[in-house]
Formats: C-alpha cells, sequence, structure tokens
C-alpha cells in the first residue's frame, strides 16, 4: 500500500509547478528546468543556507528566502531571477572574488570552477570592490592533496562530505567572520591528521582550493556527481 | 511548599526585619563594587555592631544612577547617599535616628520620578542571594498560584493580554511565541532565557540576573507551565561571572525550597533548570546560533524557518526568551494582564529598562514606561549632558540600531517609532552622544564590532561587513571618494537583505541611520577633508608637484 503523499501546486516564475510537501523550492525549480545559482549545495549533502546566491522572492513576504532550505507551500508564487536577485547575486560573487586571491589564470580549477561559471553565468564582469589580498597559507603536506587557502570560498562542501559521507569528520571551520578557514582535525597539518585519504572533499569543493597534487590544471575537472548515486545506493541497502 | 508556606516565609522574614530599627542597603552592582561598596558594606556592619544601634546591612542588586557610585540608601527613611566610603561609615551609623549626612545625599528625585519600576521592583531591596528576601516581596507567588489556579491555556492568556513583546531586540509578541510552543506537538518541550547580553553599552540583563536571579527563574518556570516544558537552560555569557554564581545560588535555593524540580508547589508540575555558558560570542545571542552552543556545536545560525519553536534544541519546540522578558512575566501573572496593558503607548506596552551610558550626567539602569519621549530620559532621568557640550545623537539599539539625531527628541520610545527613525528598541542600550562624536566614526566602529563578531558562515556578513569596514575607514581617514560612498551604500543593502541571520540583517542599520540624518560628515570627510567633531586623524592631503 502505498502512504498517501501530500501535493502542493505552487508557481515558479510565472510556471505552474507541483511538488511533494517538504520538497524545497530548489529542488522543485530544477526538476523544471528553472536554474538558480548555488554555490554551498550540493546534491547529496545537507543544505545550510550559507551562499545566499539561492535567495528567491516569494510573493507576499519581505524576507528573500533561500532556495535551498525553503520548503514549497500551496500557491505560493516565486521569482528566481528578478533584476534586484541578480544585482545581489553579483555582488556577493564580488564580495567572494575581492575575499581572498583567486585567480584563475593560475589555478588548477581554471576552465572548471563553480565560482568561475557562476561569475560568468551572472555577468559579473569587473569587481569594484577593494581586494583584500589576505596573506593564507597553503598546506601541501598531505601526501595526495593538497588546500590553497587563497581559493578558499568557506562552502563547508569539505566539511559536510567528510562528515556526512565519509563518516571521518576531519574538515571543520575554525575562527570568527573574515578570518574563518577550513582546518583539518584540531588544525593540525593535513598531512599529519585523521584524513582517511578518500577524496572525497577534492570532488566536491567548488574551486581550486582543494585539489589533487598528480594532476595539471587542465586534468582536474571535479566528479561531485557520485554523491546522489551512493546515497541511493546506501539508501537501497 | 504552597502559598500559604509561602506567606509563612514571607512572615517570618518581615518579622526578623522589624526587630531592626534601620536598614542599610548597600548597592553591590558592578558599577559600585568596583568603587569600593564591599568595603563600606563591611565598614558599616563594624560601626553599627560597635554603635548598638539594631542595624540591618544589607547588600542589594543595581540601585540604577550608577555615576554616583557607590550608592547607600537608608530606610524606613529612603534617604539615598551617593559616593559613599568606608571612611564615612561612621558618619552615617551616628546620624541614624538624627539629621541624615548632608554632604553625602543625594537629590535625584527628578531621576526616579519619571521611572516606573516593574522589572526592577525588587532592584536595591533584596539580598540577591537569599531567596527567602524574594519571596518576602511577593516572590514565587504567581507561578504557585499559576500551577494551583489557572490552566496552562490560562497563564499565555494572560499574557497574551498583557502585550508584552519581546525584550531581547525583535519586539516579537510574547503571547504568540507561547502559544505557538504549546501548540506544537511532542511530549518534550524546551524553555531557554537568552542571557548573552552582548551589545555594546548594554548592561540591564547583567543587573537583572545579578540583582534579582528569582525573577528570571520564576518567569521560565511559570513559562514552563504555559508551553508545556520541563527542562529549562540559562544561557550566560562567561564574561558574567557575578551573573552565573548569582543564577547557581538561586537555583540551588529554589530546588531546596521545592521551587523547582518534581512536583513544584504539591502539583504534578516538574521543572528543572541547567546553566550553560557562552564562550564570548556575540552571534551566539541570535537564536538559532544560542541553540546551537547549547547542543555543543559551533555557534552558527541556521536558516529559520523552521522556528526554535516548531524545531529548536536536539529539534524539540524551543521557546526562548530573553531575561528581560523572563522577569516581566511575575508580575503580569499577579497583577494581571490588564495592568501591564494599561503602561505603555499604543502597540509597545508595559515598561524597558534601559542602560544609559555615554555623554550622559547620571549614566546608569533605568525603567521607563514605553512611550516616553526621548527627551525626558535625556533630561529629566538623565539630567542633560555634561560639561556645556551640545547632544548629537542618542544611539539605540547597539550595533543593530541607529542613531537618532537631537531634532528627533521628540520621539516616544516604542518598538515602531524607533523602526520608522531607522533604528531599533533592540536590547535596551542607549549611549548618549554630544558633539565630540564624530558620527562616520561611530558607524565604523559598529560595522568593526559587527565585522569581527560575524561567524563567517554566510557570504554578505563576512566580506559585506568586512569591505563596509575598509570603505569607512578610507573615509575617516580622509581618502575616502564619493564612489565608495555609492559602494558602501549598495554594499549596505545586499548585507541588509540577502544575509542569513538577524547579525548581518540589521549590521548596516548604524551606517544607514547615520547616512540618514548625518549625510553631511559624510561628505566633509570625503570632500573637504576635514571632521566636524575633530575626532578622525585626517591627514593634509599631500601635494604632488608638478
Amino acid at each position: 500500500m502505498s502512504e498517501s503523499v501530500e501535493v502542493k501546486t505552487l508557481i515558479i516564475n510565472e510556471k505552474e509547478v507541483s511538488a511533494r510537501r517538504g520538497q524545497t523550492i530548489l529542488e522543485v525549480a530544477r526538476e523544471n528546468d528553472i536554474d538558480i545559482p548555488t554555490l554551498c549545495h550540493l546534491d547529496g549533502l545537507t543544505d545550510v543556507g550559507a551562499c545566499r546566491l539561492c535567495l528567491v522572492e516569494i510573493k507576499g513576504l519581505n524576507k528573500l528566502l533561500p532556495a535551498c532550505v525553503a520548503t514549497v507551500s500551496e500557491g505560493m508564487e516565486v521569482s528566481t531571477n528578478t533584476e534586484r536577485l541578480r544585482k545581489y547575486r553579483r555582488n556577493i560573487l564580488e564580495l567572494l572574488f575581492a575575499e581572498r586571491n583567486h585567480i584563475c589564470s593560475v589555478c588548477v580549477a581554471n576552465g572548471h570552477c563553480d565560482l568561475q561559471s557562476l561569475a560568468q553565468e551572472q555577468g559579473l564582469t569587473h569587481v569594484r570592490l577593494p581586494y583584500r589580498n589576505p596573506n593564507l597559507p597553503v598546506d601541501a603536506s598531505h601526501e595526495r592533496f593538497t588546500v590553497d587557502h587563497n581559493r578558499c570560498i568557506l562552502c563547508t562542501r569539505c566539511v559536510r562530505v567528510c562528515a556526512e559521507i565519509e563518516g571521518a569528520h576531519v574538515w571543520d571551520v575554525m575562527g570568527r567572520g573574515i578570518n574563518c578557514t577550513v582546518i583539518t582535525d584540531l588544525h593540525q597539518d593535513w598531512g599529519s591528521s585523521s584524513c582517511t585519504s578518500c577524496g572525497k572533499c577534492i570532488q566536491v569543493c567548488p574551486t581550486g582550493a582543494l585539489f589533487d597534487k598528480s594532476k595539471i590544471g587542465s586534468e582536474h575537472p571535479k566528479h561531485p556527481d557520485f554523491l546522489p548515486y551512493l546515497n541511493l545506493m546506501r539508501e537501497a541497502k | 511548599m504552597n502559598l500559604d508556606e509561602l506567606e509563612l516565609i514571607a512572615k517570618s522574614v518581615r518579622q526578623e526585619n522589624a526587630v531592626y530599627d534601620y536598614e542599610l542597603n548597600v548597592c553591590m552592582d558592578l558599577a559600585c563594587a568596583s568603587q569600593g561598596a564591599e568595603k563600606l558594606r563591611e565598614a558599616l556592619i563594624a560601626e553599627a555592631d560597635a554603635s548598638g544601634k539594631k542595624v540591618l546591612v544589607r547588600r542589594t542588586g543595581c540601585m540604577g544612577p550608577c555615576s554616583s557610585g557607590p550608592l547607600l540608601r537608608v530606610d524606613p527613611d529612603e534617604t539615598l547617599y551617593r559616593h559613599v566610603r568606608e571612611t564615612h561609615a561612621q558618619a552615617i551609623v551616628n546620624s541614624l535616628g538624627g539629621q541624615p549626612v548632608a554632604e553625602l545625599q543625594c537629590d535625584l528625585n527628578e531621576h526616579f520620578d519619571k521611572q516606573v519600576r516593574v522589572v526592577l521592583e525588587n532592584a536595591g531591596y533584596i539580598d540577591p542571594e537569599k531567596i527567602d528576601d524574594y519571596i518576602s516581596r511577593d516572590g514565587y507567588k504567581a507561578l504557585l498560584g499559576a500551577l494551583t489556579e489557572m490552566t496552562p491555556q490560562g497563564v499565555i492568556h494572560r499574557i497574551t493580554e498583557s502585550g508584552l513583546r519581546g525584550r531581547g531586540g525583535g519586539g516579537y509578541p510574547t503571547g504568540l511565541k507561547w502559544s505557538t510552543v504549546a501548540k506544537a506537538g511532542g511530549d518534550v518541550k524546551y524553555v531557554v532565557c537568552n542571557g548573552d547580553e552582548g551589545d555594546p553599552g548594554a548592561f540591564m540583563d547583567r543587573s537583572v540576573m545579578e540583582g534579582d536571579p528569582h525573577r528570571v527563574l520564576e518567569g521560565m518556570a511559570i513559562a514552563a507551565y504555559g508551553v508545556g516544558a520541563s527542562k529549562g537552560f540559562i544561557y550566560v555569557r562567561a564574561e558574567y561571572p557575578v551573573a552565573v554564581s548569582r543564577l547557581t545560588t538561586a537555583i540551588r535555593e529554589a530546588r531546596r525550597r521545592g521551587l523547582l524540580g518534581s512536583g513544584i508547589g504539591g502539583t504534578t508540575f516538574n521543572f528543572d533548570i541547567e546553566i550553560r555558558l557562552g564562550a564570548g560570542a556575540f552571534v551566539c545571542g541570535e537564536e538559532t546560533a544560542l541553540i546551537a552552543s547549547i547542543e555543543g556545536l559551533r555557534g552558527t545560525p541556521t536558516p529559520r524557518p523552521p522556528y526554535p519553536a516548531v524545531s529548536g534544541l536536539w529539534g524539540r519546540p524551543t521557546l526562548i526568551n530573553n531575561v528581560e522578558t523572563y522577569a516581566n512575566v511575575a508580575p503580569i501573572i499577579r497583577n494581571g494582564g490588564k495592568w501591564f496593558f494599561n503602561m505603555g503607548s499604543e502597540r509597545s506596552k508595559g515598561t524597558k529598562v534601559f542602560a544609559l551610558t555615554g555623554r550622559i550626567t547620571n549614566t546608569g539602569l533605568i525603567e521607563v514606561p514605553l512611550g516616553i519621549k526621548l527627551h525626558e530620559i535625556i533630561d529629566d532621568i538623565g539630567g542633560g549632558v555634561p560639561g556645556g557640550h551640545t547632544l548629537k545623537a542618542v544611539q539605540t539599539g547597539g550595533p543593530s540600531g541607529g542613531c537618532i539625531p537631537a531634532h528627533m527628541l521628540g520621539l516616544g520610545v516604542s518598538y515602531d517609532a524607533l523602526m520608522a527613525a531607522g533604528s531599533i528598541m533592540g536590547s535596551g542600550g542607549m549611549i548618549v552622544m554630544d558633539d565630540t562624536s564624530c558620527m562616520v566614526n561611530v558607524a565604523r566602529y559598529f560595522i568593526e564590532f559587527c565585522m569581527t563578531e560575524s561567524c563567517g558562515k554566510c557570504i554578505p556578513c563576512r566580506a559585506g561587513t568586512a569591505q563596509m569596514h575598509t570603505l569607512l575607514t578610507r573615509i575617516c581617514q580622509g581618502t575616502g571618494t564619493m564612489e565608495d560612498l555609492d559602494l558602501l551604500i549598495d554594499l549596505c543593502d545586499t548585507v541588509k537583505n540577502t544575509s542569513l541571520c538577524g547579525l548581518g540583517q540589521t549590521a548596516p542599520n548604524p551606517v544607514l541611520s547615520t547616512l540618514k540624518y548625518f549625510h553631511d560628515e559624510y561628505i566633509e570627510h570625503i570632500v573637504h577633508k576635514r571632521c566636524p567633531a575633530g575626532v578622525c586623524n585626517i591627514q593634509a592631503p599631500v601635494e604632488v608637484l608638478a
């Protein structure tokens, strides 16, 4: 006997769509080929609503809601691509580019970087804000992998994949505000940490912050698509 | 413990006190204690013993006018002395029964006349470490009354009827919050008290927790009865060690008296409270970050909905209120919702405690009915701006608030009026600034605060506040341009509307409100390279030789 599922209908960008109760706006939008930009979201990981790129407008609501965690409700009218939202998305990306040292031409992820593609997609042509140019370390102590904090955008995908999927919880975040960094264990070198060397964090990192030492830039496309499959197989038992 | 036994305790305390002809109440709150109130108390005890007079020397919580400390009130005459040192002890004890010591007497009638004390009704009258003192002033009567004579729905109805709104800053209707938690499903619910007061210049909650801790416990217990919880947490910042120790003592005493624990008042209601210490992060005052912190996780906020009322501590429905909100509960239950509703302005009921600081004669803790005009607070209660300076602005709401300019002092203090003026009520910090304050520098100060206190989770708050700080620093140093100002305004809009939690969403307020009311100061800095208040150190521009 099948469980009864409550179905909602709502409107996204003037298109009527259906959804199951509890689905997020992002899930429903993507099912219907409506693109909402995301950065911290990754299919297969819990959502944290941190990057704020997926903010959408809901009719009758003053606040913008993150589509990755906001769930649908009956009759909801969602706009995902207004001029205001596009401006905020560009500004957020601009903040990221000015925050650390994102120099595409010398980055291993050049050409297959989520930050870079999003900037192109959102029409971020130049950065008006002063570059902060922080002096951040590179930890190459691991025999296979390297973390370059200059390219990290603190999306915490590595933290989540390590804790939720690998079950090792080697990665975490240290510090506050602009001084936050991802760390391995209790801020030990990656090489001497409890890392299992599974490499999942490398695959899910949206930029060139985490990369495989054995590969040169052009060989470094990442494959985060293994996650939903892995989850599916685990659930199937 | 039941109502009759409570009355017996109250009676015995009154009988004990009746033995004394005089009561010397020494304010032992931080400001007075730091100026030697403890030594004064010891000296008074010694002098009283030597004199043979029947004198009770009592330590109390904050009496209010901190700038006049150490304070001493002699009862039953209600003579208030200021700047009392241990060397004055003899003269004061000798004066009992005769003329008061004239040179120490302070006339603060005007200061007290416009105040209405609900939350602070016991401050200055009870020893915060003695539960019986609290009981003698109707303490725990509301709790036992509610447990034996009211239904949980009745309790919530009374709070709703009172019109009480959250005193932590947001002003969310307390009754509505309680009823949401009460209606939420599940048999395990939690009640949390937010004592993570962190606004610069604010110390209302500290004074309440230190001066009248049982009031907070009683409010929480009544709330727990209303919403159906049996476990409570008080989240206090570790920077408040006295508050922590007073609360710990209070919880122990309340347990001993059967006012916390199982079967309270002989009913089937169980409720106990644990203290959790904050480790110094301002953001942990945000409710979802506070929950994460209590759970032992990194104190970062999570998106709402789901609200804590539905899914809070360990995923259970959780009621989170501020210290001052809980402190209002017992009097409302005792005196009725209408009594509270009749105080205050149209949509902001009751009283509000403010920590009055900055360029003002009487700094300290005040409690005023909402709707009171700002100039009444500044001139009548605060005694005006000292040193012949003129008032420039009043800052309310801490780093989430804004600056209200001098020409708007006719404003009635209420949630809505302050919001409309570009500030917020906030938790109760009120900083008075005179013509020696540079408003651009003030904005920079608050943005710096938000920048260092941002948790770093969401991009707009983490990187946005840092960029705003850079731009404001440029303007303060005289190197800012009009393009920088445009960029700053654009950033304010982005950070305000896209940040994850209240910290980021309100961080631009100090900038926006100073831009609104003191735009010319920004222009002076940028165009004329001059700081009108003389605060910013602007170097003369270097002439470029051709």
